[in-house]
């Protein structure tokens, strides 16, 4: 498990945005968006899942945390259970729909804050260079020593469960990668010389990071971002497979994984529903990641 | 070079603290008293303060940080609260099962890796790139810790042809290479070589790739090389960047290997990490941190030095 | 009100000297860069960049400045701008001493000296429009949004763009040629006194590139400026500028007036800069080259002259003593050589 699988070069971000990034690219990745058959398919697929984690109680009329004791393991296809019950007789396809929630949102929202605070630090550090920036670096490399799943692991297991702790903890585990990144993305466009005519006018350092530094930045740094949410998705399901993360009965699929294992021997596809639904998201996730990228791709 | 080795080793020293500052505080997150973990919720006060006193904690913190600094450093990481042992011994053993386990997992993805990647690389048709574009999607893409249940159900429930957990028979602690603890080994070692053979697979179609287009190769042509030549060639300037990634996987699984380890309770430091947590065996929690990100950043920087060694094109200050 | 009144130099940061004042007078300055390296990332050794710079340019005349890679033009520019902190050294614009106690502040030499950068794809913001660009510098200095458009416009129009067909557009819709023009019109926008072209025609095709040596020449009557023109390129520094300076590794070895710089070039390197330009007469033969060895590290230059180790009239005495400008016949031309300084020691020393 690692934070590299998703590693976006960012100068072919930054190459693209010297051919001509501005407003009429953008358009055209839309459009290249647009003809690209498999990340429509993501897209509509991951809409899908979205739709039904937050309109739940309307697509889903049963109740996820009811149980019972005569309906444990209920086989696929047994009315109305369409997906089966769980080991506490709980309905498999409702609380697959509302693990959604749990299992997007914590995939999502600590990257969402890895971004704001990493990018915040990495833009400061590659502008502002220096003493800064070595300071800046430095802490990160602390948190780079660790593998990211050490990382996370020692942080909950210190921590302790519950969906604020696991939060923190991958957020805090997400701020260094994005830190490296946008610190070598704005250093490469401090560099340019336009940066410099803007210095040499005497605008104030705030002006220029705001018109001329942001702009710039902020894409590549939010492609690199979005390529982590497949990686934060399975970090955080695994984590609460580990009894770190959400803690019961709420439903969520890591630690669905978790409480149905003890299930394999009695209903094995059952045991293995939840993987499907996080094997489903990360890859659409994914493969539209890789789909901005080539349509980000001006040579191609 | 060893001048460069040197500098970097120094660079490490201020890291390393920070790491271990990192793992020492980890204790003090931790909600609740630590000595609450060993004695039970009765006992007298005067037991409590004489543990406190023989752990250390009635300390202002930068002197147990100093002081655990310094125990640490000498070799004693202290005892396990559950266990008793001494921390290192069973990080030590841990350690080896974990790293048995790591090498077989490296060694499968990487020579994977490198045939797929290279073949994608040189394919002519586009179904051949496809589909291992596509196998290394999955691999990058599938919650490893889900596949390992997945190969248990279809191996060891349904087909019965594999054990579903252990190192080997009858609760072994251990590993030796005979049949029995070979046919444990299979199971974690693919649930455990997904990910790095689908980012191995990647970063060596992408950087051969880009090799072969370079205008070196097309005067090899011209000069008529045969096949297995140029692809040595090619093989030469790809490895740093190949080499590189492959030792980073290395390290990952190394230290990231707790849920194939818990799924097949594989007696490794993932296992070791998972039990002290709920055990609040914060000793053992920190050794295993330690020992952990300690050779994480050793690694790192053989992989730094190699990559510099091999590509000439970086300059070594 | 006309196209050229409202670009005109401010009339608060006008004349104050009259025209016997330099514009601008540099003594001294020295910018030595550290060299990343040694055990601890440090090291002791400098990059020697630019060393005792002392001239000065006066009011509406072109000064030119060559030199090769490495002799350090680009940092003498990115000095006299203040885009770097120079070591040592001062500068006075017009008889204020700048960044000083009872001089001007640096936010104020901004208002009366700019620079046009090299055209490259890194020279202009790809995510702005042209006027964006322009009226970026009078927006930051607090002029509304609209009179800096308008300002934008009439910049535009000025640099030979029509404004109603760029202002609108994008860097990458642009060809290097306006590009650049469009560099000059950003360059005007806060109305200096003083530009510095740093290679501002160095990347343009020959065509272009006389066109845009037209404009600056234009420019420069009609808003009554003064350059600095920094060149690698021989030929275009000589069309150009009133006097030239010569730069070799971080230090000056000759100034003076156009003519008798290209005509009597009295210090050995700018003598075989100039042997160096190819000759449209095929009569001209080359039959060795002019100056011998390799360009030396700027990391630990030669002692005594800087040049000594390529020299071929080089002594003892080149070694031993760095030689100081020293002025030639009627004061206009000054050479850092001793063969020129009568009493130094040098052979051929008068």
């Amino acid at each position: 498990m690692s934070i590299s699988t998703a590693t976006l070069d960012p100068t072919a971000a930054l190459q693209a945005m010297a051919a001509g990034a501005t407003r009429g690219y953008w358009r055209s990745v839309a459009r290249r968006l647009g003809r690209d058959p498999v990340t429509l398919t993501c897209a509509g697929v991951l809409l899908l899942i979205i739709l039904a984690a937050i309109f739940a109680p309307w697509v889903m009329p049963l109740d996820p945390y009811k149980t019972s004791m005569l309906r444990r393991l209920q086989p696929l296809g047994s009315r109305p259970y369409w997906l089966g019950t769980d080991e506490l007789g709980r309905d498999m396809l409702t609380r697959l729909i509302y693990g959604g929630r749990l299992s997007l949102s914590m995939g999502v929202a600590p990257v969402v804050m890895a971004f704001l605070i990493g990018g915040f630090f990495g833009i400061a550090a590659g502008f502002i260079g220096g003493k800064t920036n070595m300071l800046i670096m430095r802490v990160m490399d602390v948190f780079y020593a660790f593998p990211s799943v050490l990382l996370a692991i020692s942080l909950s297991g210190a921590m302790g469960a519950g969906i604020e702790n696991t939060l923190i903890s991958l957020t805090i585990v997400f701020i260094p990668p994005i830190c490296r990144v946008s610190e070598s993305v704005t250093t490469q466009v401090r560099g340019f010389d336009f940066v410099d005519a803007a210095r040499a006018s005497g605008a104030s350092a705030l002006t220029i990071v705001r018109v001329h530094v942001l702009g710039n930045v902020l894409g590549p740094i939010l492609v690199y971002a979005t390529s982590l949410i497949s990686v934060s998705i399975i970090l955080s399901a695994g984590l609460s497979f580990l009894g770190l993360g959400v803690k019961p009965p709420e439903p969520e699929w890591g630690l669905m994984l978790n409480t149905l294992r003890q299930a394999i021997y009695v209903n094995p596809v059952l045991a293995a529903l939840p993987g499907v639904m996080i094997f489903i998201t990360s890859i659409c996730f994914n493969l539209m990641s890789d789909g901005i990228r080539a349509a980000m791709d001006i040579k191609a | 070079m060893l001048l460069y080795a040197l500098r970097r080793l120094i660079y490490l020293v201020p890291v390393a603290f920070g790491v271990s500052l990192l793992v020492f505080s980890l204790v003090h997150l931790a909600p609740g008293d630590a000595i609450s973990a060993i004695v039970p919720p009765d006992a007298p006060q005067e037991v409590i303060d004489k543990l406190k006193e023989y752990y250390g904690f009635d300390k202002p913190l930068p002197v147990q940080y100093f002081r655990w600094l310094m125990v640490t450093l000498s070799g004693d990481f202290g005892t396990s609260i559950g266990t008793g042992r001494p921390v290192a011994e069973e990080v030590g053993s841990a350690f080896v099962n974990t790293l048995i386990l790591a090498v077989a997992a490296i060694l499968l993805s990487s020579i994977l890796a490198i045939i797929l990647g290279t073949a994608a690389a040189y394919a002519k048709t586009r179904i051949v790139d496809r589909l291992v574009t596509s196998i290394a999607l999955v691999g990058v893409s599938v919650p490893h810790f889900w596949l390992a249940i997945v190969l248990v159900i279809i191996f060891a429930v349904e087909l019965g042809v594999l054990p579903p957990m252990g190192i080997g028979p009858e609760n072994a602690t251990g590993w030796r290479l005979d049949g029995p603890h070979l046919a444990h080994m299979v199971l974690p070692t693919i649930a455990l070589s997904v990910i790095p053979l689908g980012v191995m697979t990647r970063t060596i179609r992408s950087t051969v790739k880009e090799v072969l287009s370079m205008e070196f190769v097309t005067a090899m042509q011209a000069k008529g090389l045969r096949h297995s030549q140029i692809l040595f060639h090619v093989m030469k300037n790809a490895a740093p960047t190949c080499l590189a990634v492959m030792g980073l996987q290395a390290g990952n699984l190394i230290g990231g290997s707790i849920l194939i380890e818990t799924v097949f309770a594989w007696p490794g430091t993932g296992f070791l990490l998972n039990s002290a947590i709920f055990r609040r065996d914060l000793p053992i929690l920190q050794g295993t941190t330690l020992v952990l990100a300690g050779f994480f950043m050793l690694l790192n920087l053989a992989v730094d030095i190699i990559q510099t060694t091999l590509d000439p094109r970086i300059k070594r200050l | 009100m006309s196209i050229t009144e409202n670009i005109a130099p401010d009339p608060g940061t006008t004349d104050r000297g009259g025209p016997a004042q330099p514009l601008l007078a540099v003594d001294g300055l020295r910018k030595h860069f550290p060299v990343p390296g040694g055990i601890l990332g440090r090291s002791r050794r400098v990059v020697r960049a630019v060393d005792n710079l002392t001239f000065s340019v006066a009011k509406g005349e072109t000064l030119g400045v060559v030199g090769e890679s490495g002799c350090g033009k680009s940092t003498a520019a990115r000095l006299l701008v203040r885009l770097i902190q120079p070591d040592a050294g001062t500068m006075i614009l017009d008889g204020d001493p700048v960044d000083e106690p009872h001089g001007i502040t640096v936010n104020e030499l901004r208002r009366q000296v700019q620079m046009v950068f090299q055209d490259s794809y890194a020279s202009l913001n790809p995510r702005l429009t042209m006027a964006e660009t322009v009226a970026f510098a009078p927006r930051a200095h607090g002029l509304p949004a609209a009179e800096a458009r308008e300002r934008a416009r009439d910049l535009m129009q000025k640099v030979g763009l029509d404004p109603d067909r760029y202002l609108e557009r994008y860097p990458h819709e642009l060809s290097g040629g306006q590009r650049q023009r469009v560099n000059i019109a950003r360059a005007l926008a806060l109305r200096p006194r003083l530009v510095i072209l740093d290679e501002a025609v160095s990347a343009l095709d020959k065509s272009v590139e006389a066109q845009v040596l037209n404009l600056l020449g234009d420019i420069k009557q009609e808003l009554d400026l003064t350059y600095v023109f920094i060149s690698h390129d021989l030929n275009v520094v000589q069309y150009l500028s009133d006097r030239v300076l010569v730069m070799y590794l971080g230090k000056i070895v000759e100034i003076g007036p156009v003519d008798a710089i290209y005509g009597n070039p009295q210090h050995p390197y700018t003598w075989a800069l100039l042997s160096a330009r190819l000759s449209m007469d095929p009569r001209k033969r080359t039959t060795e080259a002019p100056i011998q060895g390799d360009p030396p590290n700027p990391i630990d230059p030669p002692s005594g002259c800087r040049f000594r180790t390529r020299c071929p009239y080089a002594e003892e005495v080149c070694a031993a003593v760095e030689p100081p400008l020293s002025a030639q016949g009627d004061g206009l031309q000054s050479v850092a050589c001793h063969m020129r300084r009568s009493g130094s020691g040098h052979s051929k020393a008068a």
